[in-house]
């Protein structure tokens, strides 16, 4: 079936079955900073944003996304790299994989949360898994990312 | 992967009704969040998203809660929260992340009665009742007791406002991000006590047995507690999956019950 | 000169992976790719009697199904390792037999994912089905023979295996006088470990994607650590030579050593060469889990000899190895299992190692970061530990007397050079054990909070210590090669076979070449790997990028600047003696007007009549173990009454030498360190009666999240300086994991007075534990 899709602002023609989820739709469509990493909506790695909300595009019906503003990397790419900025500062990009899930999460927090705590931010990303930092360097991105940083000098 | 034969969003309560209950491959389709796991045919999905039920209402005496409604607007509403003690605040927020939690229905957890859902014990520890469309509402604890699944569309959960509730909930997982192991709610409304044990792994139960001996006492301390939270243990039967052996279960289900019923006596 | 080394850098490839381009194997994939699944054996072991495709065939959009019968019968093994390999050639594309639940029976290629899922269920097999070996513990001489076919295998390096007995391998070696060593030991303390068969997790599962080019040749793009040995393996196993095939790492979504081994690269390349079209195969996450390979599930018996005043004296360990249905790595982990964990305890009179690594009808057992040493470093450093708890002593103050000091040799150096037993000792040239012991005691603050105290009502706070060291490389094994071109306008390109999968190797390489050249690492561009293009490195694995890689690249930059001085010299007519150069400008010492800036430089050796490419390559074999070493120190808050573990504060202080890019350093010994947090609490593994992995899935297997991650991690590295390695590095990737279950297992000790000997330890094993030690104190009571 044809639908219509707004994505990153642009209204498109995109032919889908109703069982296809917006991940493969999207990575069809030439939209590759969406990743996928799990069938079980666990790792996070293909959130999006819908209507300013993060969900998780493995999980989506492209069908459901009709009349909704669907929001990829590529559609954010200058916040993207101020946020992608401080992970790679933190040298926190590592593999990378992860890195545009947790982006995308990190530009939907910040329309949904006023100042979160960094505690709070980071209950807010734990759905994106990362296997190569271990978090912790990317706590400390996430702290700079909400102005929060303490001097850290130990490396 | 799930593949729909063919897929229709419904445009009135009573089209979903006449599908779901006449067409025999018909299913709805809620969050989708389990469903999409396995490697299955739906004949045809039918889609609730354009009736409204996507949200949650306040009224004089409740809380309506549309079937098509997020577990994160169950997280997040306010009064809701402020009625039981930031109750679904606490029970859904380590449910495996806000993205997924974005997407799951709690139209689609009650109607599965879901043995590993987060969401079922604090909605049956605050007396929800579940209403159909085509049928009579029915307790949720009612609904849980039924053998059968109903060929009914689910669409809402209410919850009653009441005054001066107290609620709590405690929750083992192996990982913050993670279905639980064991699931306990407790709360006490209008005098009367509720315990639910869920995850067990089996769908959530009232501990009937525990909440009459704390009801029996002339006040909720630790001992009486302590005692519930054995009364749970023995009375509730436990299984075993990956999260957890029976033996563990019930053993953490005596210090889930303990605390939980502690966290009650604590609020004022 | 040391500008770029030890400095902070940015990784290079940062911001386009962070701002989500296109860099990873499926978003280069071309979209006409066929769509390649495979059928998998439900049986743990079982023939395939008959297999009927027909009905697949017809299925519109199915381009082929393959069966055993389809494909050359020439064995191989998976593992991504130097050649001649040593694991035994036991495996082929596809087999008559099936040995684990997931194995493969048929190859499937069609135009989308749907009519490929719709032909695979209408393929019938008719298996013959066997008595799995299901428990490795009764793995030998079990009646059930896995590998009954192995007239065929090969194995090219003296690994022992005994088909017929389901052994994989068996590996033993004997350092001066153990026995008499216990006969004259005050106290003889033994214990088993178990560990799980972790697995990676990596973000990126496997895939590939393959076509032919123009000349007919098979290109190969794979998600993997080892391209060189993907050519060598996938060459072989199709009857192919290596000039036939050509592989493409682009970048890489984690590997962890599971990429190391090869899983996903036959499939989509046997369908190319039977149709002639590009293919791709994305394995899912359930595929990735069962199909690929797991860390080695080991059993370990210390013994330990020691005498009142805390000497170790002997030190004897048995091993038994679950290798699962294939043999991957075998002796190559069990072995570091020992020799690269004894030699930490270099002052005992005896030594004796000796396991088997055996066959089970299970996922296959492969390369894990810390390969062997982190079952090894479990076993021993718990051994340690608990040692120094029956005799009353500070666990710190056993290793005080006992580990290596730097300048010393260790009997157990050389195991790990291949026939190096044969030579002198080797001598630890670099060592910071006592100095990251006494900086981690600082760190955790080890004097005020051991062994532990009770902090609330059911809140009991403990601390644990443990040690650990891995290789660099492997000494006569491994090695790499890297190049430096020198282009117009003077800028450098870096060729790397060394295959960065996220560690950051490319930038690292990089700023060791700067340095080497004596030029900003500003005028240097990296490409990695290409197996046409770049020259030839084992890959990353054996924590050798750093120093093996890494002596390659300064070797590299140091005949690049040589060729500069010699064609700046020639350009500008002069002696090259007399020569400065700042990294910008060669100036003539005795005429600072003759000079030439390195743009003009690049200029005139890419055009007319003073061409002259400058394209040098520098190699590197390792010929010691230059390993790295580290102290871990853990404080755990264990609740008793649910058994959940809290990690409020983990201490890491790392001797890796000099660390080239200290923030990426960090990075990996933090990530390495959770990694091992994950192993001793989390990541539980469960098969069924049936040989079934049940917790497959990212939901089933619970790797750390964010959430559970709010430990207060702490990083430091020693002052060593390494003199073999470049700029006086050694690795760091693997040596970061190892030590924290051990660590976390006295924690946990100290806390509430439990050994927990399997891993993980969950809360349901500790509360277990708990319990029965209560039950042992009511009885003796």
């Amino acid at each position: 079936m044809e639908i219509k899709l707004n994505i990153n602002g642009i209204d498109k023609l995109i032919d889908v079955k109703p069982h296809e989820f917006l991940v493969e739709v999207l990575r069809e469509n030439g939209y590759l900073g969406v990743k996928k990493g799990c069938e079980t909506g666990n790792c996070g790695l293909c959130t999006i944003l819908i209507d300013d909300q993060p969900i998780l595009s493995c999980s989506y019906l492209a069908v459901r996304a009709v009349g909704k503003k669907i929001e990829t990397i590529e559609g954010l790419q200058e916040e993207a790299t101020e946020i992608g900025a401080h992970l790679v500062d933190e040298g926190v990009d590592q593999c990378g994989y992860c890195s545009p899930g947790l982006v995308m999460n990190i530009i939907g927090m910040r329309r949904e949360l006023e100042n979160p705590t960094p505690e709070e931010a980071r209950h807010y990303l734990t759905n994106n898994l990362c296997r190569c930092t271990g978090y912790v360097g990317q706590y400390r991105a996430i702290k700079r990312i909400l102005g929060v940083a303490e001097n850290d000098e130990s490396c | 992967m799930l593949t729909f034969g063919d897929y229709i969003k419904a445009s009135s309560l009573d089209e979903a009704y006449e599908l779901i209950s006449k067409k025999k491959p018909a299913r709805i389709y809620g969050g989708g969040m389990y469903l999409r796991m396995g490697n299955r045919r739906i004949g045809l999905a039918v889609d609730l998203c354009d009736l409204g039920l996507d949200k949650i209402e306040e009224t004089e005496e409740g809380f309506e809660i549309g079937a098509m409604a997020t577990l994160r607007m169950l997280e997040t509403h306010e009064g809701l929260n402020e009625c039981y003690c930031n109750l679904f605040k606490e029970g859904l927020k380590d449910i495996i992340g806000v993205q997924f939690r974005n997407i799951a229905t709690v139209g689609g957890t009650v109607y599965n009665k879901y043995g590993f859902s987060d969401v079922i014990p604090p909605l049956l520890a605050v007396n929800a009742t579940v209403h159909f469309h085509g049928s009579d509402s029915i307790s949720l604890k009612d609904y849980l007791d039924e053998e059968k699944y109903r060929r009914d569309v689910l669409v809402k959960v209410t919850v009653p406002k009441v005054e001066n509730a107290k609620a709590s909930i405690k929750t083992a997982r192996i990982s913050k991000s993670d279905y639980p192991a064991l699931v306990v709610s407790a709360s006490q409304i209008d005098g009367k006590t509720n315990i639910v044990v869920g995850a067990r792994p089996r769908r959530a139960a009232l501990a009937e047995k525990a909440m009459e001996y704390v009801d029996s006492q002339s006040e909720l301390t630790e001992e009486v507690a302590i005692k519930a939270g054995e009364i749970a243990s023995e009375e509730l039967a436990f299984g075993t999956n990956t999260r957890g052996s029976k033996e563990y279960r019930q053993h953490i289900c005596k210090v889930l019950v303990k605390r939980a019923l502690l966290e009650v006596a604590s609020w004022k | 000169m040391m500008k770029a080394v030890k400095k902070s850098l940015q990784k290079i490839d940062g911001m386009g992976l962070v701002t989500g381009k296109p860099v990873y194997t499926d978003d280069l994939a071309p979209k006409d790719c066929l769509i390649v699944k495979c059928l998998r054996s439900p049986h743990a072991f079982a023939k395939i009697k008959d297999i009927k495709i027909d009905r697949a065939l017809k299925v519109p959009g199915i381009e082929c199904v393959l069966t055993w019968k389809d494909l050359p019968r020439i064995p191989y093994t998976r593992a991504g390792a130097s050649f001649p390999e040593p694991s035994s050639y036991d495996t082929y594309i596809l087999d008559e037999y099936v040995r684990f639940i997931g194995d493969e029976v048929a190859i499937i290629a069609g135009t989308d994912e749907e009519t490929v899922d719709k032909a695979i269920k209408m393929i019938k097999v008719d298996y013959e089905v066997y008595e799995p070996v299901i428990d490795f513990e009764n793995a030998i001489d079990h009646p059930s023979v896995i590998h009954p076919d192995y007239e065929n295998y090969e194995t090219l390096i003296p690994i022992h295996p005994d088909f017929e007995r389901n052994i994989t391998c068996e590996f033993e070696y004997d350092l001066g006088d153990v026995d008499k060593a216990f006969e004259e030991s005050d106290i003889v303390f033994e214990q088993r470990t178990y560990n799980q068969a972790q697995e990676h997790a990596m973000m990126e599962t496997y895939r590939t994607y393959t076509y032919k080019d123009m000349h007919g040749r098979l290109v190969i793009v794979s998600s993997t650590q080892v391209p060189y040995h993907v050519r060598r393996t996938v060459a072989r196993s199709l009857g192919l030579t290596a000039d036939q095939v050509r592989v493409i790492k682009p970048r890489i979504g984690g590997g962890f050593g599971g990429k190391q081994s090869l899983a996903t690269e036959f499939f989509p390349a046997a369908v190319t060469m039977k149709t002639g079209k590009p293919a791709k195969i994305i394995y899912t996450r359930d595929e990735t889990t069962l199909c690929s390979t797991t860390r080695h599930r080991m059993r370990i018996d210390v013994k330990m000899g020691a005498n009142k005043d805390g000497m170790i004296t002997g030190i004897d360990m048995e091993v038994l190895s679950d290798q699962g249905a294939y043999g991957e790595h075998s002796k190559t982990t069990m072995g570091p299992a020992g020799y690269k964990t004894i030699p930490l305890y270099n002052k005992a009179d005896g030594y004796r190692f000796h396991g088997y690594t055996v066959y089970t009808n299970l996922p296959v057992a492969g390369a894990f970061r810390g390969f062997g040493v982190t079952q090894g470093i479990f076993a021993l450093e718990s051994a340690v530990n608990r040692l120094a708890h029956e005799l009353g002593m500070d666990p710190t103050v056993i290793r005080e007397k006992n580990m290596l000091r730097e300048g010393e040799t260790s009997m157990g150096f050389n195991l790990s050079t291949v026939g190096g037993d044969q030579e002198p000792a080797q001598v630890a040239e670099s060592c910071g054990l006592h100095e990251a012991l006494q900086r981690g005691k600082e760190l955790i603050g080890w004097d005020e909070k051991y062994p532990g105290k009770q902090i609330a009502p059911n809140k009991y706070m403990g601390v644990g210590v443990a040690l650990s060291m891995q290789g660099s490389g492997i000494p006569r094994v491994d090695s790499a090669s890297v190049t430096v071109k020198f282009q117009e306008q003077g800028f450098f390109t870096l060729l790397l076979g060394a295959a960065d999968i996220g560690t950051g190797s490319d930038t690292i390489l990089r700023q060791i070449a700067a340095d080497a050249i004596g030029v900003s690492e500003d005028r240097i561009r990296v490409y990695s790997a290409d197996t046409d293009v770049t020259p030839f490195d084992v890959g990353a694995y054996a924590s050798s990028t750093t120093y093996v890689s890494g002596n390659a690249a300064k070797e590299a930059g140091k005949l690049a600047r040589e060729a500069l001085f010699r064609e700046a010299a020639r350009v500008l007519k002069v002696d090259e003696d007399k020569l400065d150069f700042d990294g910008d400008v060669f100036v003539y010492q005795d005429d600072s007007e003759v000079k030439i800036t390195l743009e003009d430089l690049g200029n005139k050796l890419t055009y007319g009549s003073t061409q002259h490419q400058i394209e040098v390559t520098g190699s590197y074999v390792p010929q010691k173990a230059a390993s790295p070493y580290m102290a871990c120190f853990v404080e755990v808050i264990v609740d008793t009454e649910t058994g959940e573990v809290e990690v409020p504060n983990l201490v890491g202080v790392v001797d890796c030498g000099t660390p080239i890019n200290p923030k990426l350093a960090r990075v990996q010994t933090e990530g390495g360190m959770i990694q091992g947090l994950g192993l001793a609490i989390m990541e539980k593994v469960e098969y069924d009666s049936r040989g079934r992995f049940i917790n497959s899935s990212l939901m089933e297997y619970k790797i750390p999240a964010r959430d559970d991650m709010r430990t207060n991690v702490q990083v430091e590295f020693t002052d060593t300086y390494e003199p073999t390695g470049p700029y006086g590095a050694k690795s760091i990737g693997e040596v970061v994991l190892n030590p924290v279950p051990p660590a976390v297992q006295e924690a946990i000790y100290n806390a509430c007075g439990i050994w927990l000997l399997e891993l993980p330890m969950t809360p349901e094993c500790i509360i277990k534990a708990l319990k029965e030690k209560e039950e042992k104190e009511k009885k003796e009571a």
